[in-house]
């Protein structure tokens, strides 16, 4: 029953979503500034920003993942060390190749060390640029680590009024967090779709179409989600006979896209990820009433996603996100799927692998860079992974 | 006064290796340490395990809490070459190759048994005290512990100094922490009441003791400077950084140490080397970055053998910035602890080391900069190439690059370094004829 017409559909939101992903001179980003006089774009790093706040100032909040497979990295290896992850070598490179020349501001997110010191770098290489290290609280109490966010927050509000020549209102952050509520609800919808039918909502897919949400404004992604689910539910796809599995540890460098398209292709479904977090790091709605800051603190505290970057004060609850994830997709197994050098992904690895062992969940890790380019071992890999699943679940 | 003193190790029976006698002191003092932890078990100390940035062994003190530092531990294996064996033991149960390797020698050790360098057994910690600043990877480390011991953690969250100054949000959010969970967690481990006036009396002696510290740090502005700053400065910081920030140890041992860098100072003498006297100060550098602890005497050697002399590093502040001000202050004990911990120097953003790299080459009359990478070590490490042009076009004045590893001995490369270091100190040599030259 699968239409034509629908499969067009699917294709062309697929098309554009990846017409996107390619575009290392961020097009769109730039044709959206340059449509109106004085607007302003503010590039953020993962894994999260409030990006409520840069939308209120009618501000574009921009993701930058890296380069990527497709960047050639010439002026950015000359700042790093020879054992260090491959994402701050391409940022340097997209901002000294002058990719990033349109950008406005950047924010560098608490994660870990690398990002961290790439704050510092770009005030120094970048002096013109408005850009901030954005800290998060590792304490979640309301009024320890909730005051402080909040006064976090009240300086980034304060910085990007200034930068805009007119202080955000409550009443304009109110509006945004209702945009994306929206937008973080039709990630969900599209995360439980795939999970339920992963063969009508393939993970390169999928992976696609959320990460335009870091290029296009929210009101945009949006509506291209609704989209793509229109599209792949009205369309029927073969299914394959995979297993079903959760790939974890990609929250900040991104896989290639050959990579995630490689799982598939060697016998997993990927039912759940973390890949590009700030989509969905808030779980559930953030109230659009009230206190707007206090809105957003109360949501980091007490509703986002646990994730490597973040301190788990309870060792009850640690690694348990994993395990949840795992029973809520469905899914048989685990990937371990870390960039090389990422700290806090590769020390958090043996914890959450524990974790596993004791809920009787199967794993497996690998390591790769944004620019691998053999994934021969990782298909051979996920392969066999998906094969032991197959026979262990037949036993 | 001439103190130093030969002494004959027992691991390298045919070489007699020179101490001061302050270096002796502090290996006294260092060994009562590890014996009062070992015997924690039979005294009934209670065990705290916490870091060297961000140390808060005032306040531990305050609860009678013995202080285990596993970065000190980790240093002091691999010292006595043992850290090689325990990383690698760590990445046998499953961490990876990529990741920090204090981490993996501490993991490692307890694997194998969790032995003290007094040979004895180290007791499980009570209590983790996860006082961290300026790294991101100690907040992991602790969760691993954790894992482990099993035993009560408590956070305390310093904020980065991505902008370069302290606000009152960070202090006041700091001193939340200390007063909410904090105080509260070590009263209930180790069953004393906090007293604060206790706390400021150990906060005066602090005092004390970082007043010295930083008279022998600034010494090396003499010339010839009297110490080595960084291979040297790594035994002055070692009681000071560690267990003995407070504590009357500690005010004698930088009182004696100040008095015999004062006479040093007085007889126009350069630094002592494990080899005896230095010879004649050719180059004055300042350094970046930590040592590689498993070749620690071998990369000095390569020093002290061209007549190179570290006069500065910023290693040597990263259990505290002393010397442009900084002092504990038992007038405000709680908001002086959070000042602490968020100025050490990995807690300062890029442009702020820079500043103060540019200072102590300007100051300490450097040759130039030199960058020892640490390849484990991101919280150091990303970024030190842009920190090195910066550095150079700021001062006029050559930098190098080396990169080697913490305690993780498949990392040191002799050959490399070596050659690197003596082509580096020809560059000086060129850029002084250039300079000579022009004159």
């Amino acid at each position: 029953m699968a239409a034509p017409l629908n499969s067009s559909a699917t294709a062309t939101v697929v098309a554009r979503a990846n017409a996107l992903f390619e575009d290392l001179s961020f097009t769109s980003a730039r044709q959206w500034k340059a449509a109106k006089p004085g607007r302003k774009v503010i590039g953020y790093m993962p894994i999260y920003v409030p990006r409520e706040i840069i939308h209120a100032a009618d501000m574009l909040p921009l993701g930058i993942v890296g380069g990527g497979d497709q960047l050639e990295v010439i002026h950015g290896d000359a700042y790093y060390q020879s054992y260090i992850c491959r994402i701050p070598r391409s940022t340097i490179e997209l901002g000294v190749s002058g990719r990033l020349d349109f950008v406005d501001g950047m924010l560098f997110p608490s994660i870990c060390d690398v990002i961290r010191n790439l704050s510092g770098m770009w005030k120094l290489m970048f002096p013109n640029v408005y850009s901030r290290y954005f800290d998060v609280p590792q304490n979640y109490q309301d009024d320890t680590g909730g005051n402080f966010y909040i006064n976090e927050l009240t300086e980034l509000r304060h910085d990007l009024g200034k930068l805009r020549g007119k202080p955000i209102t409550d009443d304009e952050i109110r509006r945004s967090i209702a945009a994306y509520n929206e937008n973080r609800k039709l990630v969900r919808d599209l995360y439980a779709f795939r999970a339920e039918q992963p063969w009508q909502a393939p993970a390169a897919e999928v992976y696609l179409v959320v990460r335009a949400g870091l290029v296009l404004p929210v009101e945009d992604h949006s509506a291209m989600i609704r989209d793509y689910l229109a599209a792949v539910q009205a369309e029927e796809r073969p299914r394959r006979d995979n297993c079903r599995i959760v790939l974890t540890g990609t929250f900040c460098e991104q896989p290639p896209l050959n990579l995630i398209k490689s799982l598939e292709l060697s016998g997993c479904y990927v039912v759940d990820d973390d890949l590009l977090l700030v989509t969905r790091w808030l779980i559930g709605d953030v109230s659009a009433d009230g206190d707007p800051l206090q809105n957003l603190s109360l949501a980091f505290l007490h509703h986002s996603e646990s994730t490597a970057a973040k301190y788990e004060p309870n060792q009850k609850e640690k690694g348990q996100h994993l395990v949840r994830a795992v029973k809520r997709s469905g899914a048989e197994g685990v990937i371990f799927a870390a960039p090389s050098f990422c700290d806090p992904a590769l020390l958090e690895r043996p914890m959450l692998q524990h974790v596993l062992k004791s809920a009787g969940i199967p794993y497996i890790a690998f390591k790769y860079a944004e620019n691998s380019g053999q994934m021969q071992p990782i298909r051979e890999q996920a392969g066999t992974f998906a094969d032991s699943i197959k026979l262990w679940s037949a036993a | 006064m001439n103190t130093a003193t030969k002494i004959i190790t027992s691991r390298a029976p045919a070489k007699e290796i020179v101490k001061d006698a302050s270096m002796l002191k502090q290996k006294e003092m260092m060994a009562a340490h590890y014996d009062r932890l070992t015997s924690a078990p039979d005294t009934g100390a209670k065990v705290a395990a916490t870091f060297v940035p961000g140390n808060l062994n005032e306040l531990i003190m305050c609860f009678d809490l013995v202080n285990n530092l596993p970065e000190v531990n980790a240093i002091q294996n691999g010292l006595r070459r043992v850290s090689g064996s325990y990383v690698l033991e760590a990445e046998k149960i499953g961490h990876s190759e990529d990741v920090c390797t204090y981490v993996k020698s501490d993991i490692g050790m307890m694997a194998k048994g969790n032995i003290a360098p007094n040979g004895k057994k180290f007791p499980d910690p009570d209590v983790l005290l996860l006082s961290y600043t300026g790294c991101f990877t100690f907040m992991k480390w602790f969760e691993l512990l954790r894992e482990q011991y099993k035993c009560e953690t408590v956070m305390l969250h310093t904020p980065y100094m991505g902008d370069g100054k302290i606000t009152k949000n960070m202090v006041d959010y700091m001193v939340k922490q200390l007063k909410d969970d904090v105080i509260p967690t070590l009263e209930r481990v180790s069953g004393v009441k906090f007293d604060i006036d206790r706390l400021r009396e150990y906060l005066k002696k602090s005092t004390k003791a970082e007043d010295d510290l930083v008279r022998v740090l600034q010494s090396a502005k003499t010339k010839p400077s009297p110490i080595d700053a960084y291979f040297g400065g790594i035994y002055y910081i070692g009681p000071i950084f560690g267990a003995f920030r407070g504590t009357e140890d500690a005010i004698d041992y930088y009182r004696f140490l100040r008095e015999e860098i004062e006479d040093r100072l007085a007889k126009g003498q350069g630094p002592v080397t494990p080899d005896g006297d230095m010879g004649k100060e050719r180059y004055r550098l300042v350094v970046e970055g930590p040592p590689n602890y498993t070749s620690f005497r071998q990369f000095w050697k390569m020093f002290y053998d061209e007549g190179a002399v570290v006069v500065a590093s910023s290693y040597t502040k990263v259990g505290g910035v002393y010397d442009f001000g900084f002092r504990h202050d038992p007038d405000k004990p709680l908001e002086t602890l959070a000042e602490y911990c968020l100025g050490v120097y990995t807690n300062r953003s890029l442009p702020m080391r820079i500043d103060m790299l540019v200072s102590y080459i300007n100051d300490y009359e450097a040759d130039g900069l030199l960058i020892n990478s640490i390849k484990s070590c991101n919280s150091f490490s990303a970024g030190q190439l842009l920190m090195m042009r910066e550095v150079e076009k700021r001062t006029g004045k050559p930098a190098a690059f080396v990169e080697s590893d913490l305690v993780d001995p498949r990392y040191f490369s002799a050959a490399n370094i070596k050659n690197r270091l003596e082509s580096y100190f020809q560059m000086i040599d060129q850029k002084r004829a250039s300079a000579a030259a022009a004159a």
